[in-house]
């Protein structure tokens, strides 16, 4: 007989809590939604999040046993490319700034993907400067009323909650009047317009916000604290985008190494020397995520985690391009350019020509490259700032 | 060859404990002893290798016997400290042969524990200094060298140019093939008919050496069996570990270079203000970051014996030998006149990073190594 481990479980204690889970809801004769409901309840869904809400306080490096385990035995996963900024951003800021109410509310059925969120943070005239966005919530009894357009907002299409900033404050300097809601897609003054990409496809959105009503229990954090939270997010992003866990070969990189095996007629000694230079940065930044990975597992996060994004993006453009240009004849062709609206990116479900330009926006969305570059320089390096007018006067005094 | 490269295992890419306090004690005495002025004084002198330093170096911290067992008067440590101390030496650009005798004809050695006991104890200890004398430029994957030749009666006769950290060592650990195949053999740096001249080096604090042999007595250590297997064995760990040598380099090329336009006023800002320096440093930090995981991982892969080492050091090389030259070039050029000048000590690090770039295989050549373990042919 086992016994229930007490306190904070290690990886046998997950072992355990996973045979239980298994032998309450056999994953063959289980609902999907009703298993990734159950593995929520037991704590299984992110390991190192509290009791209650999906997790049970365990080390965070230990979630690879419990999804191992779960893989192993055919049980259903909860699609994490479909729910990316749900389980990449909001989450960890519901989490950190939500109230005990948020969190039950939110949580659960955002990671069971039952709840798809998107992020209302992007503005027309608010992109790499998003502390200057304009969209307005004027406080109305217990709910704000937000009036403003949103754009470039991925998903807003499949969305059932938004993660939103707006302005509360036009007399205080930019950053400081900034609050931070969560929005609901479904409210009548929502609407959500596609955007067709270079890909052909509209996977992002204009959102127009018309007197909005968002009840201030779902304010998250203080008003006026919307860009500290906002920071939660924006960290987690680019983690998300640029830290995942790969195996060797795993990223684009095997895509065209697989296409150079199988072609030798497509080879040239060109090609040849760029693809092994591009195999080995791919391999290097596999282990510099790998390091950053063992840092935050030791309790040690390092700031090599803002360079991520960086190599993430520059990789997966040379790659995709080099991959075009090694297809020859093949690169002239084009899977398809009908506008669709996608649940997820599919990077490796599609043709090369697809993956060359949906990786454009790698260097682009969640900070561009270069605002990740003044990020690494200025507070990675300490380098000091660029001389600045915008950033003590009231947002509404600002040339716009 | 439509198979994906193997999956290594994962590596401990962080440092232990005992790691950072062996970092810790070699940073401490190489600031007191290895100051960028005492290097500048030496590197013109008739002394170019700081053999005191050396001998504190292995006596109080031992690093001369690191990778040696302690059965044999070492420290039984593992390539994962010999990367820290490396990293370390590099950081100083020390004069100092741990490359040569610690790792390099170490390494080599350590095929025949029996045979080479006694040298081993003897460079353990500090006592001697050895050098492995094959070209610096040549790779892991190499054939084994065929300049030095066996007679007879037993000594050797040939020629060997380029040999790095030669002409501070006592003893020199050769390849040499005689009638029964190849060898390992050594022989005394002051034995008759060995002559050792030194060339002007563009490394002025590794400089190299060329060694011509005319009947020199010597002992064999490693014999046909197991020579090519051994030298491989130590050209790999001396490549590998090369890597966090060229970490060293890049990290204080960086560390310098953002103090100086941190400090540095033109325009009436600082010059660490302006956005495209920003940049470019932002870039090389990440190349530098990225260097450290890529030379922890060779590290690791040699300390446990991985059969993943030989991807592990080609990809260290390639990427960690590029990056301590752009690191260096970045320097000097980021710190405008001064950066010129042979007074400031950038250029000790330009010309040791592109030295080490030819040293143990161009990233070229470990590129093309790669080519093969990866199953990506031409
Ligand atoms: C595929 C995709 C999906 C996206 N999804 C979302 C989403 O779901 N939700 C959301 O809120 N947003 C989303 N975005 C928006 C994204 O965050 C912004 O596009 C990005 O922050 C840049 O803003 P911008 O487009 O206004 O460009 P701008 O800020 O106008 O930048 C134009 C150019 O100027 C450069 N630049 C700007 N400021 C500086 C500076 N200080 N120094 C140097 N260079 C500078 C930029 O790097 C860029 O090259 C998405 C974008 C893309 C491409």
């Amino acid at each position: 007989m086992t016994t229930e481990p007490a306190g904070t479980p290690d990886e046998e204690g997950l072992r355990h809590r996973v045979r239980a889970l298994l032998s309450a809801h056999d994953p063959a004769s289980t609902d999907r939604l009703a298993f990734l409901r159950a593995r929520f309840d037991a704590g299984l869904a992110w390991v190192h999040y509290p009791q209650g809400l999906g997790g049970l306080g365990a080390r965070r490096s230990l979630q690879g046993v419990v999804d191992a385990e779960l893989a192993a035995a055919g049980a259903p996963e909860n699609d994490p490319r479909r729910i990316g900024i749900g389980l990449g951003m909001a989450a960890p800021t519901v989490l950190t700034f939500g109230t005990d109410e948020q969190k039950a509310r939110f949580l659960r059925p955002l990671w069971t993907g039952e709840e798809v969120w998107c992020q209302l943070f992007s503005e027309p005239g608010a992109g790499s400067d998003l502390a200057s966005l304009g969209t307005r919530a004027v406080r109305d009894g217990d709910d704000w009323v937000v009036t403003g357009q949103k754009v470039w907002t991925s998903n807003a299409h499949n969305a059932r909650w938004a993660i939103l900033i707006a302005r509360t404050d036009p007399d205080l300097p930019k950053h400081r009047g900034i609050t931070y809601f969560v929005c609901d897609m479904t409210d009548p003054g929502v609407e959500v317009r596609p955007l067709r990409q270079i890909t052909g496809e509209a996977e992002f959105n204009e959102v127009f916000l018309t007197g909005v009503r968002i009840p201030d229990a779902h304010r998250l954090g203080a008003v006026g604290d919307g860009w500290r939270v906002a920071q939660t997010t924006l960290m987690n992003e680019r983690v998300a985008i640029g830290g995942a866990s790969i195996p060797r070969e795993g990223g684009m990189i095997g895509t065209v190494a697989a296409t150079w095996r199988e072609r030798p007629e497509l080879r040239t000694p060109d090609l040849h020397d760029r693809l092994l230079r591009l195999w080995v940065d791919s391999e290097v930044s596999r282990l510099t995520a790998e390091r950053v990975r063992q840092q935050l597992a030791a309790g040690a996060p390092g700031p090599e985690g803002s360079g991520l994004k960086l190599a993430f993006a520059r990789l997966n453009q040379q790659i995709s391009g080099l991959e075009v240009e090694l297809l020859g004849e093949d690169g002239l062709r084009y899977g398809d350019w009908t506008m669709t609206r996608p649940e997820t990116v599919d990077f490796f479900g599609r043709d090369a020509g697809y993956r060359y330009l949906r990786a454009k926006g790698n260097s682009i969305e969640g900070g561009t490259s270069e605002i990740l570059r003044n990020i690494v320089s200025e507070r990675v390096l300490g380098l000091p700032s660029e001389p600045r007018t915008d950033k003590d006067a009231a947002w509404k005094d600002l040339p716009r | 060859m439509n198979q994906p490269s193997s999956q290594p295992a994962t590596p401990d890419l962080l440092y232990s404990d005992v790691e950072d306090d062996l970092r810790s004690a070699v940073r401490g005495l190489l600031a007191d002893r290895c100051p960028p002025t005492a290097v500048l004084a030496r590197i013109e002198s008739g002394t170019p290798y700081d053999l005191d330093l050396w001998r504190t170096l292995a006596a109080e911290i031992g690093i001369a016997g690191l990778l040696v067992p302690e059965e044999l008067g070492g420290q039984g440590a593992s390539a994962r400290e010999a990367a820290v101390v490396l990293e370390e030496l590099g950081g100083a650009v020390a004069p100092v042969p741990f490359l040569g005798s610690a790792v390099l004809a170490t390494s080599a050695l350590l095929a025949a524990p029996a045979a080479a006991g006694p040298l081993l104890k003897r460079l353990a200890s500090g006592e001697a200094t050895a050098a492995l004398a094959v070209p610096l430029p040549t790779a892991p994957g190499a054939a084994f060298p065929g300049s030095v030749r066996v007679a007879a009666d037993g000594t050797l006769s040939g020629r060997i140019t380029g040999v790095a950290d030669a002409s501070a060592a006592d003893v020199l650990v050769v390849p040499a093939v005689g009638p029964d195949g190849p060898g390992l053999y050594e022989i005394a740096a002051d034995a008759p008919g060995v002559s050792i001249d030194v060339p002007v080096s563009l490394d002025l604090t590794r400089p190299i050496a060329d060694l011509t042999l005319d009947a020199v007595a010597a002992r064999l250590l490693v014999g046909p069996d197991s020579a090519a297997d051994a030298l491989r064995a130590a050209l790999l760990a001396g490549a590998g570990l090369l890597a966090s040598e060229q970490l060293g380099i890049a990290q204080w090329c960086l560390d310098e270079t953002v103090r100086y336009l941190g400090e540095r006023h033109q325009f009436g800002r600082p010059v660490g203000s302006f956005q495209s320096l920003k940049h470019r440093l932002a870039d090389l930090w990440l190349e530098v970051v990225s260097a450290r995981a890529a030379a922890r991982n060779a590290a690791d892969a040699l300390a446990s014996g991985s059969p993943d080492a030989a991807v592990a050091v080609a990809v260290a090389q390639a990427h960690c030998a590029t990056t301590a030259v752009h690191a260096a070039e970045e320097c000097v050029q980021l710190h405008g006149g001064i950066g010129m000048t042979w007074e400031h000590p950038a250029h000790l690090y330009l010309k040791r990073a592109k030295a080490d770039e030819i040293a143990l295989g161009t990233p070229g050549r470990h590129r093309a190594a790669l080519a093969e373990l990866v199953g990506l042919p031409a």
